[in-house]
This record gives C-alpha cells, sequence and structure tokens, in this order.
C-alpha cells in the first residue's frame, strides 16, 4: 500500500514538472491533455468497465463546457466553484439519458449517443437559449489568474489547477472501479444475467455508472472551457465524441492508465497530421481504430500492462 | 392547406431517399447483427464518383450506372478485407471497426475530392409540376428510389440468388450445409447496400449539395427510419424511412423550426427504442436466459 502510495506522489511530481519546462502553448497543450484524459476516463468507466458503448460523450462535455461558461458569464460565478455545479448538472443528464439507455443493448446505445452527439451543436445553437449560449457565436470567458500572489503566470497555473482536479478525480475513479461497485461493474458487463443472480440490481447499476460517466467527461468539459477560454457550439461537433472513442480505444478501453496514453494521443497526433493534409488526421485515427481492434484488442495500456507482467514474472525467477 | 400539402410530399421525397439508406442498413443489419455506421459516409463517396464520372464528359445516367456498379465493387471489397475477420467479435470490436471505416472514408472523399461545397447535377427538369405542388426533381427522385426499391424486392422474392442471401442471412449454418456459400452472400450483400447508397447519394445531392459530410444528417434520419419500421424488416425499414421523411418536414415546418430537425431524428430514435424496440413491422426478439 505504502509504495503505491509513493508511486502516485511520484507521478504527480513527474506531471507537475512541465510549468518548469514549458511555457506558452506547449503548456496548454499539456493542460489539454490533462482535459482529455479526465474526459476519457468517464467514458473508461461507461464503456470499457460497464460494458455499455457511448458515441456521445462530446454531448457530455459539451454540457459541462457551457454550464461553466454560462455560470461564469450570466453569474459571475467563480471559476473553480462551477466544477461542482456542472458535476451536478452532467450527472443529472447522464442519470436521465442513461434512463432509455437500459433498454438497449449495446449496438442501439452506440446508436442512440451517436444520434446524441450529432444532434447537440443544432440544440446549443437553438434560439430558444440564444441568451445564455450566446449562438452560433458562442462565449468567450476570462482566463483565471493565480490566487493569493502565487507566483505562476495564467497558463501555469492553469496547468496546475487542471493537474490537482484531474489527480483527485483518477484517485476517486480508481477507489471507485478497483471496490466493490467496480466488481459489479465488470460482473455486468461480463455475464449480466449472472450478475442479477448475484444480487447485483441491474437497472440501478447501470443508470448510476452512466451518471458517474457523464459528470467525470462533464467536469472535463468544463476544465476544457476554462483552459481554452471560450465556447462555441461547431467545436462540439460529432467528431469530438468519435475523437474521445478513438482515445479510448488506443489507451485500452478498460484501463485507467491507459485513459491518459489515449489522451496524449488524441493531443498530439491530429497536430502532427495535420501537417500533412487537413484530411489526414481522420485517416490516421481511422487506421488506428481498426488497426487496434485487428491487432491489439487491449490497447495500448492494456499492452503496456501486459509487457509489465512478463517483465515481472521475468524478474521474479 | 396548399403549404400543409407541399410539406407532405417533399417529405415524401426526400423519405424515400431515408428509405432507401435505411434499407441499405437493414440488409447488413439483417445478415450480420451489425449496424453499418459508414453507410453515409460511403454513399457520399460514391456520389463523388457519380461526378468525376459526369465531369469526364459522360452522360448523366452512364455515370450513374457506373457509380452503381463501382459503389458495389467497392462494397464487396470492404466486406472481404475488413469485415471478414470481426464477423464474430464483441459488439465494440464492430462498433471500433465501423466508427473507424467511417474516418477512412470521410478523409478519404476529403482528400480525393476537396472540401468544397459542389453542386451536383439532376437528370430531371427543374420545374414545377401539378400547380406548384412538385418539383421535377421531387417527382424523378422519388420515382428512381421506388424502382429501386421494387427491384431490390423483385431481385430477393424472385431469383434463386436473392434466396440463397435470404436463406444465408437467416440460418447460416443449414445454409452452409445445402451449399449456399455464405461469406460470399454476405459480401454480396455489403455490395448492393452500397450500391443502393451511392443511389440514395445521387438523389439527395442536387437537393443539399455536396460536400464530404453530406450525408451525416441523412444516416440519422436512416437510422430513425430503420428503428422506427423495425430494423429486422427490409419492408418496415422502407416504410420508416417514408415516415421519418414526412415526419421531419413537418416537424421542421410547424413544430420545432429547421434548426433542431436533426434533434427531431433523436426523439424518434429515443421514442421508438423506448415504447417499442422492435420497431412497427419487426419480429420481437425473445432471448433465453
Amino acid at each position: 500500500m505504502r509504495t503505491s502510495w509513493l508511486i502516485a506522489i511520484f507521478v504527480v511530481l513527474l506531471a507537475a514538472i512541465p510549468t518548469a519546462l514549458f511555457s506558452g502553448y506547449h503548456l496548454f497543450q499539456m493542460t489539454m491533455v490533462v482535459v482529455y484524459g479526465v474526459a476519457i476516463l468517464g467514458l473508461a468507466m461507461l464503456t470499457g468497465i460497464n460494458g455499455q458503448i457511448s458515441l456521445g460523450h462530446g454531448a457530455f462535455y459539451a454540457i459541462g463546457a457551457y454550464t461553466t461558461a454560462i455560470l461564469m458569464n450570466s453569474w459571475d460565478v467563480p471559476y473553480w466553484l462551477t466544477l461542482p455545479i456542472s458535476a451536478v448538472v452532467c450527472a443529472g443528464v447522464g442519470f436521465l439519458v442513461g434512463l432509455p439507455a437500459l433498454r438497449l443493448g449495446g449496438l442501439y446505445l452506440a446508436l442512440t449517443t451517436f444520434a446524441l452527439a450529432v444532434a447537440i451543436p443544432q440544440i446549443l445553437k437553438h434560439k430558444l437559449f440564444e441568451d445564455w449560449t450566446g449562438g452560433v457565436q458562442g462565449l468567450v470567458i476570462d482566463k483565471p489568474d493565480a490566487p493569493f500572489g502565487l507566483p505562476f503566470n495564467t497558463d501555469q497555473w492553469l496547468y496546475l489547477f487542471t493537474l490537482g482536479v484531474a489527480v483527485v478525480l483518477y484517485i476517486l475513479a480508481i477507489n471507485l472501479t478497483q471496490g466493490r461497485i467496480g466488481r459489479a461493474m465488470r460482473a455486468v458487463r461480463d455475464h449480466a444475467v449472472a450478475a442479477e443472480a448475484m444480487g447485483i440490481n441491474l437497472a440501478m447499476l447501470k443508470t448510476r455508472t452512466f451518471a458517474v460517466s457523464a459528470m467525470y467527461t462533464g467536469v472535463a468539459g468544463s476544465l476544457g472551457a476554462i483552459a481554452v477560454a471560450f465556447v462555441a457550439p461547431d467545436s462540439f461537433s460529432v467528431f469530438l465524441s468519435i475523437t474521445f472513442f478513438v482515445g479510448l480505444v488506443a489507451g485500452g478501453a478498460a484501463s485507467i492508465g491507459g485513459t491518459i496514453v489515449g489522451a496524449v494521443f488524441i493531443e498530439f497526433v491530429p497536430n502532427l497530421a495535420d501537417k500533412v493534409s487537413k484530411a489526414a488526421p481522420g485517416a490516421v485515427y481511422g487506421v488506428i481504430l481498426i488497426a487496434m481492434m485487428f491487432l491489439m484488442p487491449q490497447g495500448a495500456g492494456g499492452f503496456l500492462y501486459g509487457l509489465w507482467r512478463r517483465m515481472v514474472r521475468l524478474g521474479g525467477k | 392547406m396548399e403549404g400543409f400539402i407541399h410539406q407532405i410530399i417533399s417529405g415524401i421525397a426526400t423519405g424515400g431517399i431515408y428509405a432507401s439508406v435505411a434499407l441499405a442498413l437493414v440488409m447488413i443489419y439483417q445478415a450480420t447483427h451489425h449496424v453499418n455506421f459508414a453507410q453515409g459516409e460511403m454513399a457520399t463517396f460514391s456520389t463523388y464518383i457519380a461526378l468525376t464520372l459526369i465531369n469526364f464528359g459522360l452522360p448523366y445516367w452512364v455515370a450513374f450506372v457506373g457509380s452503381f456498379a463501382i459503389s458495389f465493387v467497392v462494397g464487396v471489397i470492404i466486406e472481404r478485407l475488413l469485415m471478414r475477420p470481426v464477423a464474430n467479435a464483441p459488439v465494440l470490436t464492430s462498433v471500433g471497426v465501423f466508427v473507424g471505416l467511417l474516418l477512412i472514408v470521410n478523409s478519404v472523399t476529403g482528400w480525393f475530392f476537396d472540401y468544397t461545397i459542389k453542386q451536383f447535377p439532376s437528370p430531371f427538369p427543374d420545374k414545377a409540376l401539378f400547380g406548384g405542388f412538385v418539383s421535377g426533381h421531387e417527382l424523378g427522385s422519388t420515382a428512381v428510389t421506388l424502382v429501386v426499391l421494387l427491384s431490390v424486392y423483385l431481385f430477393f422474392r424472385h431469383t434463386r440468388l436473392g434466396l440463397a442471401m435470404r436463406a444465408a442471412a437467416f440460418n447460416p449454418v443449414s445454409s452452409r450445409l445445402v451449399g449456399v456459400r455464405v461469406g460470399w452472400m454476405l459480401a454480396l450483400g455489403w455490395g448492393l447496400a452500397a450500391a443502393i447508397g451511392s443511389v440514395a447519394g445521387c438523389m439527395v445531392a442536387p437537393v443539399v449539395f455536396l460536400d464530404p459530410n453530406m450525408m451525416s444528417g441523412i444516416l440519422l434520419y436512416a437510422f430513425a427510419g430503420a428503428l422506427l419500421g423495425g430494423i429486422d424488416s427490409p419492408l418496415g425499414a422502407v416504410l420508416g424511412g417514408f415516415m421519418v421523411g414526412v415526419i421531419e418536414n413537418l416537424g421542421g415546418a410547424y413544430v420545432v423550426g429547421t434548426e433542431l430537425k436533426l434533434t427531431l431524428a433523436l426523439v424518434i430514435i429515443i421514442t421508438v427504442l423506448t415504447l417499442k424496440p422492435s420497431g412497427l413491422m419487426g419480429r420481437k426478439v425473445y432471448s433465453r436466459v
């Protein structure tokens, strides 16, 4: 137990190093990696661990982002206070979406969430909400400064703030998925009937998992909105949802550590591929998705974990 | 009242396009129990092929048939290369492969044909018929869709190959025992679905203009139509497609406004799945525990 805590602290310190090394845009990119990590973590709990496929998590990300932006813009709520509110809102929406999702087997759920992802920019643009959402134009919000006169500039403070929130969320997620509830989630994924026979309330567990998953991705959306300082309907197109799905698969659907690999992947690969051609990021995503499905069904996270296990076994001999 | 009738008629015209995409989805679903998320993207690609052939100077209908044939071949190749290995894989794997296919086809389309919005010619005269109720293109495209749907029906009902394909979808093991080459039947089904998609693309492109993301909305309506009619019933899918077209047009005109049309598709999908998951004409599936 003690060593695992040491490792965790070591990882956190390691993750804080970029504040000293990078500046400006590169630090922003690191911030986005952390944000995407949390978003994919939400998806991983739902899809990887509980086995409910969602192709529409961009919608929850958008709802989180808009909750934060509207609160900051219309009610002058401080940025850090928007996170718990956005968490509650997204968990509520996730619970509601999860209710019809209960009836749907894997494929139909993928379809419905896909439809949700396609429809969300339209809903955000609608004139009914235009007073709050700013319509097509979106909303601009202020970047927060470091509090208490800490010696960080805005980018550094944003990175540390995001990292702090993410660390808390990751620890909670690890605790959740390794405990009794996590085992129940896996049991439902692997054999729903047997899980029910063991006394697991299927409906409750599935909808609650949906709510927690939506909450994580929603908080990631809030963090993303604060980091980008701007929200607009068209940045939450169906492609965002697909991007999260790609990140999930690239990292390994059921691996918590893999979500970070996936986040690094979706932050940097499109940037690199963009230099080749505008069409390249999509093509690279597509090829990677199919290649992962054929070659590494466990994802990069699962692959590295397997490698680690093998090394430990060799070292033990 | 006149406006109302006009809305219904143009709803039927777009519904025909949804019906053919829905039929393509159902054909693949029946045979493999997979939903092809890339169906719309493949149809867009076929439409670009048709446009390229037209730009080469071929007459419209030759290009139309050419694109039909090329799409058929591409569909068969995709089934053979990508879908065969994941035929019995878990749902997450097949969804992953289909989403990957969607991304690849979409960016290949953008790569080859550019992201600018293009005009696509209509083979039908551009004038209002029957006192302004129907445009030439609406009537023509509905006719073409109906011809396609009818010939698909005749093919499956009255030819040996159609019978073999239905058998392969219905009961692969027994079909194999009586000498049906099940693998090739699935590939043929994919080819046909891709070819039907090319027809839908060519018929809708003059209305919505051609760009690489042309079909993403249409795919959603087709999903809604297929689910409304029952995802394992081809006839249901066709009817569902037409109904969704009419619902969408009337809803867009009188209820929610044009900005929320896609949301209407989402609402239809959720309503059907929660109230009557088997759709209007689908079979109820009972699973034994």
